[in-house]
């Protein structure tokens, strides 16, 4: 690991200031993703400035239509929560291992939006709204690529607001080492539609528009059973070829909607 | 170079690290707490978890500097005069080691799962694991001084 200046930000302001005063800087969350990044020396920062000990990034907070969870709130914190939707709870308590569940954080995982990461799912999946330092962004509109987001430099996501399902569930496929999804779907009937993410298959989190209206008309896990995705476009590595995940959409839809019951 | 303090195993400590110093070596080279084992470069084998103000967490995925004023508990911390564990006891009434390289983390992790699941059956034993690699047992005979362990701590 290349050395940097460690630094811990004390409130939001302060961490925008240090990052804009860094040559180079990066923000630290949980450190699950950026901690092996920078012992590999697949990056390197002049400046890492810590976030964990601003509060107020971190906590559940449940109001009206939805629940809004801090940027910081641990996966196990998110896990072990009655106050958000049973099939989030149940996505990140599959993150990973309990060690990484104890440090990573909701923040962290979707800013680097790795395309086999579970929380896009979710936040595509429901319908999330999540909350910067500077506005608000639609989840259709915040993963917008391979590890590619709509932040901008320097932008900081202070919390994600969850809209309450009437049924959600959530079914992946991890992968038997590291346990991010090889394919992992997450089907939602909200109050004003149906919506189906699916993470691990693609280069970036992506809905099924075909599932979602199939659903709509008819809710079960038989709705989705005759529709399959294209493998074109898809991830291909040594865990698996696009055509295996392709397949793979169609069997983690059927196991959502069933878990969603 | 920055200063870190911390309480380890109960004993207020600090020292000289670079920002970059992981926590497990500053455990290991500057307080001289070698039980705490390296495994991987990749955060996945689990034989450097401790507990970090009361949580288990892999030390080798934390800069010395995060844990700046935490309770930091290692392998070290748990017998008491001599006195091993009731989870360390476990492991060697089950044979739940062999070369013994990945059982610090095991024996950490399996202490965190037990404190806050005091009666785990076998199958959230092993879930709850996940994040330990060990390469010698086979996991059969861990998962049974876990199962032995939980009982005798009042499960
Ligand atoms: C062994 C292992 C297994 C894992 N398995 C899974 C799995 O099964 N599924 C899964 O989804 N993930 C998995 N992960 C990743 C884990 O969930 C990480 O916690 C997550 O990817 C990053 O969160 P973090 O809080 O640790 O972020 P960090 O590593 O601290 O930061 C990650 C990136 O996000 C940026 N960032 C952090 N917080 C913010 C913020 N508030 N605003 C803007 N940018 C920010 C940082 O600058 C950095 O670039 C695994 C990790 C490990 C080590
Ligand atoms: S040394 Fe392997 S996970 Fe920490
Ligand atoms: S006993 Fe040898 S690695 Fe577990």
């Amino acid at each position: 690991m290349y050395n940097f200046n460690y630094q811990r930000a004390s409130s939001l302001d302060d961490a925008v200031a240090k990052l804009g005063a860094a040559s180079d800087g990066t923000l630290l969350a949980g450190g699950q993703t950026l901690i092996p990044t920078l012992k590999q020396r697949l990056a390197s920062h002049s400046d890492v400035i810590d976030l964990s000990g601003i509060g107020d990034l971190r906590g559940i907070s449940a109001d009206g239509g939805g629940v809004t969870v801090g940027a910081l709130t641990r996966h196990a914190e998110v896990a072990a929560s009655a106050d958000v939707p049973a099939a989030l709870a149940a996505l990140a308590d599959g993150i990973g291992d309990p060690q990484v569940r104890n440090c990573g954080t909701l923040g962290g995982s979707i800013a680097n939006a790795d395309p086999a990461a579970d929380y896009p799912a979710a936040v595509l999946g429901l319908g999330a709204t999540v909350n910067t330092n500077l506005r608000s962004i639609a989840a259709d509109d915040f993963f917008t690529g391979l590890f590619e987001t709509a932040l901008n430099d320097g932008e900081i996501i202070t919390s994600v607001t969850f809209p309450t399902p009437q049924k959600a569930g959530y079914a992946k496929f991890p992968n038997p080492a590291s346990r991010y999804a090889m394919v992992g779907v997450f089907a939602a009937q909200m109050g004003d539609g149906v919506r189906v993410a699916v993470t691990g298959a693609g280069p970036c989190v992506f809905r099924v528009a075909e599932m979602e209206s199939a659903l709509a008309g008819n809710w079960s896990a038989d709705a989705v059973a005759g529709i399959s995705v294209s493998a074109d476009g898809l991830n291909s590595d040594l865990h698996g070829s696009a055509e295996y995940r392709a397949h793979l959409v169609t069997v983690m839809a059927k196991r959502a909607v069933a878990a969603a019951g | 170079m920055p200063t870190v303090s911390m309480t380890v195993n109960g004993q207020a400590v600090s020292g000289e690290v670079e920002d970059r110093t992981l926590l497990v070596q500053f455990l290991r080279e500057n307080l001289r707490l070698t039980g705490t084992h390296v495994g991987c470069d990749t955060s996945q084998c689990g034989a450097c978890v401790v507990h970090v103000n009361g949580d288990s967490m892999k030390s080798c995925s934390m800069l010395a500097l995060q844990a700046e004023g935490a309770e930091v508990t290692t392998i070290e911390g748990l017998a008491s005069n001599g006195e091993l564990n009731p989870m360390q006891q476990a492991f060697m009434d089950n044979h739940g080691l062999q070369c013994g390289f990945c059982t610090p983390g095991m024996v950490m992790s399996a202490m965190d799962l037990v404190a806050k699941n005091p009666n785990p059956d076998e199958a959230t034993i092993r879930e709850n694991l996940e994040g330990n690699l060990c390469r010698c047992t086979g996991y059969h005979n861990i998962v049974k001084a876990v199962q032995q362990a939980a009982k005798t701590m009042g499960g």
